[in-house]
């Protein structure tokens, strides 16, 4: 039988710590004990494979899969695309990408969001869709508004997408979020700022992409994702001792 | 000057926070949008195997309930096979081994019916006791959190396990292994999460 391939240690300086003081709830949501290091087993390198029987076509486009029929939701009307890579630099294909979104006010369709930002009727915010062969993926969806949140006082949120992405292995389980080029809100922000290292912040916000933006339409911004990469050379290690 | 590794780094994790069931259990935000929602189904109709259901509570470091969590469930079959191509083995075709569970936003306590899984091929020729791997997100936890779930009606099973035996103290091993009840007929196993504080249950870097 072949060994499948490991993947690579997790980098957990460049991954926000679990405490993080200034982000309020993660106080007493963080452990305190260190995590214990588990090289992979197939329980760890295998993960859900999803199909087109599994989404809908629709599903990718937030300006139309929630709206009435001819109707569109509020907003700056926008494309988020990239591709899914793993950190050999090769392309992830068919794997799920989904996303949430507060709309153009800054307001979720949440029964527990309360904030004064009007809902908008034609306007869900989520998306999910698969990556094609070649790892790419795209959204189209309005600019999410900041909104206010507690934490300190006076906080708000940068305009932002969550971003959830599988990958091939349980190991490689991401989620995170997207800002956008030249939000002053990014710098202010304790969410972002859970992340020590700047270089890694900026793999976060997506980059204004006037090549891909459908003129008199759609403005595009391109979001690359980077999921654990593997092993290339197949090998066992015989460190017995526990 | 030496030359460069062209590796890129994996992107950052941020939080799934408050609103994490919009994207991933639409209907338990409160709206209908997509035709079907992912993870419902972890072993259908025709699964073999035992049918249990697995219950808990995530636990914070104050001694409360968190109720906006969201966990994900990956486990083999009853013969211990993976729904993935690289797992060598069949699967029963409406086996996918994989689940998304939600809090009662009320409570706290969370559920899902399975199958109770085989032993799985470990490291280096080892067998593991049968196990759940489970992933935790939530507002407040920053990075994914991995743990497993063993069953406390595997004594022997457990005990020969590499990956209970990588854990030194064997009082924390203990937050591992969830206890097995029957109610109404159908085997419960009752598995509590403690994220921080006494008992803190063991976590993962996988
Ligand atoms: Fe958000």
């Amino acid at each position: 039988m072949k060994k499948p391939a490991e993947f690579y240690q997790r980098d957990r300086r460049w991954h926000p710590p679990a405490y993080a003081r200034d982000y309020k709830t993660s106080v007493a949501r963080s452990p305190q004990y260190a995590a214990i290091s588990l090289e992979n087993t197939l329980s760890e390198i295998t993960g859900p494979v999803f199909g087109h029987g599994d989404i809908d076509p629709i599903d990718n486009d937030l300006l139309s899969n929630f709206a009435e029929a001819g109707q569109s939701p509020i907003g700056e009307r926008i494309i988020v695309h990239g591709r899914v890579l793993d950190e050999n630099a090769r392309p992830v294909p068919n794997t799920l990408v989904e996303i949430w979104q507060a709309n153009a006010s800054g307001r979720y369709r949440h029964k527990k969001d309360t904030y004064l930002g009007a809902l908008d009727p034609n306007f869900g915010g989520c998306g999910r869709t698969l990556t094609d062969e070649n790892g790419y993926y795209f959204f189209r969806t309005v600019k999410p508004g900041a909104y206010p949140w507690r934490n300190w006082v006076n906080d708000w949120r940068p305009a932002h997408i969550h971003f959830s992405i599988f990958g091939t292995g349980f190991a490689q389980r991401l989620i995170t979020q997207l800002y956008f080029e030249g939000d002053p809100l990014i710098a202010k922000c304790p969410i972002v700022n859970t992340i020590p290292d700047p270089a890694a912040i900026e793999q976060l916000i997506a980059v204004l992409d006037m090549n891909a933006t459908i003129p008199l339409d759609t403005i595009a911004y391109k979001f690359d994702i980077v999921l654990r990469g593997r092993r290339s050379t197949l090998f066992e290690n015989r460190l017995e001792g526990n | 000057m030496k030359q460069r590794l062209e590796y890129l780094k994996e992107t950052p994790s941020q939080t799934a926070g408050p609103y994490v069931h919009i994207g991933l259990a639409p209907g338990d935000a409160g709206f209908q949008i997509y035709n079907q929602e992912l993870g419902r189904d972890i072993a259908g109709p025709n699964a073999k195997g035992e049918r249990i259901r697995v219950e808990g509570l995530v636990i914070d470091g104050t001694g409360s309930p968190i109720k906006d969590v969201l966990l994900e469930v990956w486990q083999a079959n009853a013969h211990g096979v993976h729904a993935h191509p690289e797992h060598p083995g069949d699967v029963e075709e409406d086996f996918r081994g994989w689940g998304r569970v939600i809090t009662d936003f009320e409570t706290g306590e969370w559920g899902f019916d399975t199958i109770k899984p085989g032993a799985t091929p470990g490291r280096n020729g080892a067998t593991q006791a049968p196990h759940i791997n489970l992933w935790i997100v939530a507002r407040g936890i920053n990075l994914g959190l991995n743990t497993r779930l063993y069953f406390d009606d595997e004594e022997s099973a457990n005990a020969a396990d590499p990956v209970i035996n990588t854990i030194e103290w064997q009082r924390r091993r203990q937050t591992l292994i969830a206890t097995r009840s029957v109610r109404d007929g159908i085997p419960v196993y009752r598995f509590d999460i403690r994220i921080q504080g006494e008992d803190e249950t063991v976590f993962f870097d996988i």
